[in-house]
């Protein structure tokens, strides 16, 4: 009787909580930081900017936010390279390179909200 | 038994073709799907442009000015349309199949499904309208 | 009425060739025909050697899966008016091997039924003169929708995992394990976990959805799948975090 899978359903749960997250702060922050401030209106001062992102609250949001998205990008990124381009065979490859980027990532947000003054 | 079972040579031989790489490319629903799937890249980008803007005010208003000029890049200002777009679709195509993957009962009756769709994208607006009211509100 | 529409059917004659051929044949176009009726008529009159599987004719027994012009569909419950004016495709239900003309091997899902314990489970029996196990409609109606399957497995033919994959588990067995979770007469939870629980479980599974808009009965697997990916997760973390409770 082979094992349960161990990993895969914490995998997904971090999977639903990013895509949450994507759904729902992702748009409205594209547009604003992406689009809008850059073109057009002008974007908040800096000062504005240091006191919304340095708030403990926001460090840990972001931090928070960020690890999620990151596990919501490569458990789809995963199943689209097994599904779509059928490299399911070089399974170890992918988790490695993939799961090793959301370390990077994470780690990455953590110093940079952690460094913020 | 030494003898070849008898049934053997009119086994049937069973066609198996091969699922072809471009499998998804068929059915308009499968394109969506690929598609739906892919935006999970742009939230990736988004995570990237995000940390980049996070480091950039850490650093201070210099620094902060310059990525909004970077940030003004034909290039770039593309890549955020697009990945707008996806992300965009990926929040649609999300709410729209919560219904599905959650059943709520609230006082012994399900909750329609319509109604579980409509809270989120309520959800969706206020949060927005949040997030926007703190980077907007004290700025200028 | 003297109109006639064209069926295009794959055949495979494993004895005389390696790989499928297409034959058309015409057949009356009647407005009340169904794909089936066309069918038969090409096995009556035209061409005796076609071989399909088909029963009830009525949407209840899920014999007569078909890919009807690139769809999965029983046919039926297809009516010919839909195609007018042709030709109409009709080639064997994907995602499964080809034995002959329109027919596939179904023993794969056969074998994966039976592992999921399509069964009331019970720890322990209840002795038959205690009667029956009671049941309130708002009970039945839990898991209702999962009992409809007919096992005609278009869910299968429309799954790409299922497809790309054929050890995935796949959409009806899923749905019918979550029909016993979810009775409220069942105790096999537990038991049925272990296997839906495996990487060729539900966790293979993307939510593509085609399953849940294939069905011709409404089951909704493909909610059924999520549903129990998000039971199964819990139980999953809940036996990290708590290792020692019991079962």
């Amino acid at each position: 009787m082979a094992k349960r899978a161990t990993l895969e359903p914490l995998l997904w749960l971090l999977f639903s909580a990013g895509g949450v997250v994507a759904a729902l702060v992702i748009p409205v922050l594209l547009l604003l930081f992406g689009l809008v401030f850059p073109l057009g209106l002008s974007p908040p001062s800096h000062e504005h900017m240091l006191a919304v992102l340095g708030h403990p609250l926001s460090r840990v949001t972001i931090f928070v936010s960020c690890t999620l998205l990151l596990f919501h990008s490569a458990h789809r990124v995963r199943f689209t390279l097994y599904d779509g381009l059928q490299i399911k065979h070089l399974n170890e490859l992918i988790v490695l390179v993939l799961y090793g980027a959301v370390l990077v990532g994470t780690v990455a947000a953590g110093y940079l909200v952690w460094q913020l003054p | 038994m030494s003898e070849e079972p008898t049934y053997t040579p009119f086994h049937p031989r069973w066609y198996r073709p091969r699922m072809s790489t471009w499998w998804w490319l068929k059915r308009a629903s499968s394109r969506a799907f690929i598609l739906r799937e892919v935006s999970s890249i742009f939230v990736a980008w988004f995570v990237v442009f995000f940390l980049l803007l996070v480091a950039a005010v850490g650093r201070g208003e210099v620094a902060y000015q310059e990525f909004m000029a970077w940030a003004a890049n034909p290039g770039i200002v593309l890549v955020n349309v697009v990945s707008l777009f996806f992300v965009v679709f990926h929040a649609v195509t999300w709410f729209n199949l919560a219904p599905q993957a959650m059943v709520v009962h609230m006082r012994g009756k399900r909750v329609p499904g319509k109604l579980i769709a409509a809270s989120n994208y309520g959800l969706w607006v206020v949060t927005s309208l949040l997030v926007a009211w703190i980077i907007l509100a004290g700025s200028r | 009425m003297d109109e006639r529409i064209t069926l295009q059917l794959a055949r495979y004659r494993p004895e005389e060739e390696d790989e499928p051929t297409f034959e058309e044949y015409e057949v009356p176009f009647h407005k009340e025909w169904v794909v089936l009726d066309g069918l038969n008529y090409i096995k009556d009159q035209l061409d005796g050697t076609l071989s399909y599987r088909w029963s009830c004719r009525m949407g209840i027994c899920g014999s007569c899966g078909m890919t009807v012009n690139g769809e999965p569909k029983l046919t039926c419950a297809t009516f010919l008016t839909d195609y007018a004016p042709g030709p109409v495709r009709l080639e064997p239900m994907e995602n499964f091997p080809v034995i002959r003309d329109l027919i596939v091997e179904m023993t794969d899902f056969m074998q994966k039924l039976t592992t999921i314990k399509p069964w009331i489970v019970r720890d322990e029996e209840r002795p038959l003169a205690e009667g029956e196990y009671r049941q309130t409609p708002d009970e039945l109606s839990e898991y209702k929708q999962y009992s409809m399957c007919i096992n005609c497995m278009l869910c299968y033919a429309a799954c790409p995992v299922y497809g790309l994959d054929p050890d995935f588990l796949g959409p009806a067995a899923i749905a019918l394990a979550q029909r016993y979770n979810l009775d409220s007469r069942d105790e096999g939870s537990d038991e049925r976990l272990d296997l839906l629980s495996l990487h060729e479980g539900i966790w293979a599974c993307t939510f593509v959805g085609e399953c849940t808009k294939v069905c011709p009965k409404d089951v909704d697997p493909a909610g059924a799948i999520q549903r129990y990916k998000l039971d199964a997760a819990l139980a999953s973390l809940k036996s990290l975090l708590l290792p020692w409770g019991g079962k």
